[in-house]
């Protein structure tokens, strides 16, 4: 389980602070799909950088009592001069895992080619996901943090992302955050929309659809 | 706590295999560079010194003081000029939440530990063997000074990353700011060379002390030294416990909690 309580994130500029979130409570629960619909710097990825525990809240509490994976998105997490290889066993021995027999599974799924040899810097952005996503497979997380990058994979990703998450791990739990309406609604049973710092939760998925649709 | 200590050390290990291979890729002769660097750097001073020394004749070692001073340096100096660039290129690393700045930082000095390590025992081996210093006196106060000097270097390296981290021009200062140090340091002195008068100024700068304490064992009765090891080890743990607090706070600070 993973629960926010009251917690606030601002951040301090030159022209004073800037807030972030509001006051945000949210509880996931093991297996869970929920998706977070927010326009452009709603602070989508502010929470899921709180959810993983790589920033602090302000105010407030984050409790995890899953094993949580850091945030699949499109920065951070890989070392850029590095390959999609030397990245892999990076992650592995950070997270305590083998890398020997994670090589074949992860050149399987990111279908790199001869990129997974290459430094990650030479990347385009679908390749990059492919990769976080093959990684953070083969480690066996039981809370996938998804920070857009399934809005950038074609559509075969996408099927065969769902695949790997949603049929053969249908017991893990999945916070996804995005601007897309499509992503959301397709992968995710619960939705909430996140707006002026808060999230809010509406009775079911299609009204949470529809006001996040309007409100843009 | 043992559980904590266990990740630390997955992490570390980690951190050191992605900068090995960063630093000097797979080809060639590829790790075995982090030894040849310092070594090379001490060899070419220790051949200019030698040649520029030989004129004015002396009895004195110039030879095994080069290479002790030279090789010192490096202990103390190289991983704080490393922990001081490490934020930059490790930052997407840190999105994995138990990879810390500490561990980044330490992982830099650990390397540099082992790069000056090798290198001094590679050179002093190479010129023991041929014939070109006289092996050292004192193994073990050879060991000692070096051992504190290293810690020395995890302290400073804990400091110079932290504070480079917290404000990023302290990178920028950190190079100027250590010339001076250099110069202190004892790579060109010993302490029984100077007035009087200078000598208990000196002898607050804790790198001299190292120095004095490595030419010590090294050479023995045919020079007085001056060190004080308890001096250092009490700077020792004033310099790690400041580093520790502010890798802390530096790691406070990059995850936006202040």
């Amino acid at each position: 389980m993973i629960q926010l309580s009251g917690v606030h994130k601002w951040y301090d500029t030159r022209h004073g602070r800037h807030h972030v979130l509001n006051g945000v409570d949210l509880c996931v629960r093991p297996g869970e799909k929920v998706g977070i619909l927010g326009r452009n710097g709603a602070g989508k990825s502010t929470l899921i950088r709180l959810l993983s525990g790589v920033e602090k809240p302000n105010v407030g509490s984050v409790e995890r009592s899953m094993n949580i994976s850091w945030p699949l998105a499109l920065s951070g997490g890989f070392q850029g001069s590095l390959s999609g290889l030397d990245n892999l066993k990076f992650i592995c021995r950070v997270y305590g895992a083998d890398y020997r027999d994670k090589i074949g599974p992860v050149e399987d799924f990111a279908e790199l080619g001869k990129f997974f040899r290459e430094p990650i810097k030479n990347y385009s952005s679908g390749m990059r996901s492919r990769l976080a996503f093959a990684i953070s497979l083969v480690i066996e997380f039981d809370c996938y943090l998804i920070d857009e990058i399934l809005s950038v994979g074609d559509a075969r990703f996408r099927d065969r992302c769902r695949e790997e998450i949603f049929v053969k791990r249908k017991e893990r739990a999945i916070i996804l955050v995005s601007h897309n309406v499509a992503t959301v609604k397709q992968n995710c049973k619960r939705v909430l929309n996140i707006q002026n710092g808060r999230l809010i939760e509406y009775e079911d998925k299609e009204t949470a659809l529809r006001s996040y649709m309007e409100s843009c | 706590m043992r559980r904590s200590l266990a990740i630390q050390r997955r992490v570390i290990h980690a951190l050191i295999m992605r900068e090995v291979i960063t630093r000097y890729g797979r080809e060639g002769l590829g790790v075995l560079w982090f030894l040849l660097e310092p070594a090379l750097f001490t060899l070419v001073v220790t051949i200019i010194w030698y040649y520029y020394r030989l004129q004015t004749v002396t009895t004195f070692p110039v030879i095994a003081f080069s290479l002790t001073g030279f090789s010192l340096l490096q202990l103390w100096r190289n991983g704080a000029n490393r922990a001081a660039t490490a934020l930059e290129p490790n930052q997407g690393l840190i999105t994995h939440r138990n990879v810390k700045l500490l561990d980044v930082f330490m992982a830099r000095v650990f390397l540099e530990w082992a790069g000056a390590t090798g290198a001094f025992l590679l050179l002093s081996m190479a010129m023991t063997v041929a014939g070109v210093i006289a092996p050292p006196e004192d193994l073990g106060y050879v060991l000692v000074g070096w051992l504190l000097i290293a810690w020395f270097s995890l302290g400073l390296g804990l400091v110079v990353g932290a504070l480079s981290a917290i404000f990023s021009v302290f990178e920028k200062i950190w190079r100027p700011m250590s010339y001076p140090l250099f110069l202190l340091s004892g790579v060109f002195f010993m302490v029984d060379w100077l007035p009087v008068s200078l000598r208990e100024f000196i002898l607050w700068v804790p790198m001299v002390h190292g120095n004095e304490m490595v030419r010590h064992g090294f050479f023995g009765s045919i020079v007085t030294t001056y060190e004080n090891p308890s001096y250092l080890l009490v700077v020792n743990l004033v310099v790690t416990f400041i580093g520790l607090s502010l890798a802390k706070y530096a790691q406070r600070e990059n995850s936006g909690q202040r």
